[in-house]
């Protein structure tokens, strides 16, 4: 076989002709999908682990439930639940004005891929606050240093160098589990794989898709190790 | 004529410095564990005490008081005449005029020496950078260590750290020094170095508790020497009486140990 035979095989300029552009479009949009979702999600599972370890009672067992059931159940299922079921209720949307929100699958995705990080995030984040010496709390309040100067000065940057690799390790899983969206009629890279795929019977394109979401998590993970390396300098 | 010679001119002359801290009828348990237990304490302003007695005899529980870092169920602590559980201003002010160094130093590890020194005055003192840096550039240079001033923590020795740790508490010009243990976190040949720097402080009139094993410390330094026990001061006395004739058996017992 030579190479122009083998390229056939794996990358078929006539097939890359016609889908490529389809490819790049599904790439941002899992890209974007991801980011948003990604984002909004550390910012509220960063306030989910703050109400975990707060001292109130019920912020403990509310964040608590939170977390057990978005981790409790699958992310197809929770994503269903709200463009399948709350969807559903049509009426209501329209009359709570929320309706051009459950209408559409690209928000209902958003916010069910938000959610579910939201939850993985908090028990990262919690561990990682838990993981700041006592004694940085003593030293803040020997100084007599504000709660928020205390937050955003001293301990967050420890935990969050604590955080960094599992974060990394959840950002990686949600950038798979995206493809998930591709089954509420979201063109995202999976949604344009298969599209591909249903028009031209071609195995390829699976291969395409495959080799794609490889190079975004590499990208990601490299990316990440910039990043622990900045936010680490001090312990070199 | 001469005043007739009387038995009140041969006391000890009453100390004229006025009292900085007032610590009364200070009880603290941790569940059943009574830590500390009935604390009377006054200290003068620009004193120099240092705590010593077996550990878990309260020394670290009441130096913490002072510093909020742990509340008493029962008593008052008042500094210069104010109380300082009150949610006042200027209980507010006053907390934030005792500074603290620990025996682990607790620098912030991500910040390099010089921004450790300047957060509190910066955040706290509302003090421009420009200032605070010059502040803390004052003092790292009192405590011998402001050509170390742009490093890392992690990249100093513990002697080092310590010195930053001190210097870290001054730049918020307390009035009162606080110190926990301060060079028993150290290898032996860095004690020293620590030590100078307290010395050099207690010059200065600085008021200051210190807990502290090091007894030639505590000598050469300390005004009053406490002597804590089940939490309790069972001792208060200056040093050459303290170490030469200690009035309880559990003293001597603790001096006969630590001084070999």
């Amino acid at each position: 076989m030579n190479v122009e035979q083998w390229l056939a095989v794996v990358l078929d300029p006539d097939l890359l002709e016609r889908y490529g552009p389809r490819f790049v479009d599904g790439l941002l949009v899992t890209a974007k999908l991801v980011a948003i979702s990604f984002t909004l999600g550390a910012v509220l599972g960063l306030l989910l682990a703050l109400a975990r370890l707060s001292r109130s009672q019920l912020l403990q067992r509310m964040a608590a439930g939170y977390v057990y059931f978005f981790r409790g159940s699958p992310l197809l299922a929770q994503l269903f639940l709200l463009y399948y079921g709350l969807g559903s209720l049509k009426g209501f949307w329209q009359d709570v004005g929320l309706w051009w929100f459950f209408r559409e699958a690209w928000f209902c995705t958003l916010l069910a891929f938000t959610l579910n990080t939201a939850a993985y995030q908090a028990e990262i984040f919690r561990g990682s606050l838990m993981a700041v010496a006592p004694g940085q709390y003593e030293a803040a309040r020997a100084l007599n240093l504000k709660r928020s100067t205390t937050f955003f000065k001293v301990i967050l940057p420890q935990s969050l160098l604590v955080a960094i690799g599992p974060l990394g390790n959840e950002l990686i899983l949600m950038i798979k589990a995206s493809a998930i969206a591709s089954l509420v009629t979201i063109y995202d890279l999976m949604g344009v794989t298969k599209l591909a795929f249903s028009r031209s019977f071609d195995f390829q394109i699976y291969l395409w898709a495959a080799v794609l979401y490889l190079v975004i998590v590499e990208l990601v993970r490299r990316l990440l190790k910039h990043l622990e390396a900045r936010l680490g300098r001090h312990l070199n | 004529m001469t005043a007739p010679l009387s038995l009140a001119s041969l006391a000890p002359e009453p100390d004229p410095r006025p009292v900085l801290i007032r610590i009364e009828g200070l009880n603290k348990h941790y569940g059943a564990y009574h830590v500390l237990h009935d604390i009377n304490l006054q200290v003068r302003e620009g004193e120099r005490i240092v705590l010593c007695g077996p550990s878990g005899s309260g020394k670290s529980t009441l130096i913490r008081c002072i510093n909020r870092l742990e509340v008493a169920q029962q008593g008052s602590i008042q500094v210069d005449g104010t109380d300082l559980a009150a949610s006042t201003r200027q209980a507010a002010q006053i907390r934030s005029e005792i500074g603290m160094v620990f025996q682990h130093f607790n620098l912030f590890p991500h910040m390099t020496v010089l921004d450790n020194c300047l957060l509190a005055p910066t955040s706290v003192r509302g003090l421009s950078r420009k200032d605070a840096e010059e502040r803390a550039r004052m003092y790292l240079c009192k405590v011998g260590i402001e050509s170390q001033a742009h490093k890392y923590p992690s990249q100093l020795s513990g002697g080092q750290q310590q010195r930053v740790a001190i210097a870290r508490a001054l730049c918020m010009k307390p009035r009162i020094m606080l110190f926990d243990e301060p060079t028993s976190a150290l290898d032996p040949e860095m004690v020293a170095e620590v030590l100078d720097v307290l010395v050099q402080l207690a010059g200065t009139g600085m008021t200051m508790l210190c807990v502290t094993h090091e007894m030639g410390f505590a000598r050469q330094v300390a005004e009053r020497v406490l002597f804590l026990e089940g939490g309790q001061i069972i001792e208060d006395s200056p040093p050459q009486v303290f170490f030469n004739q200690p009035k309880t058996e559990r003293a001597k017992g603790f001096l006969a140990q630590i001084l070999h």
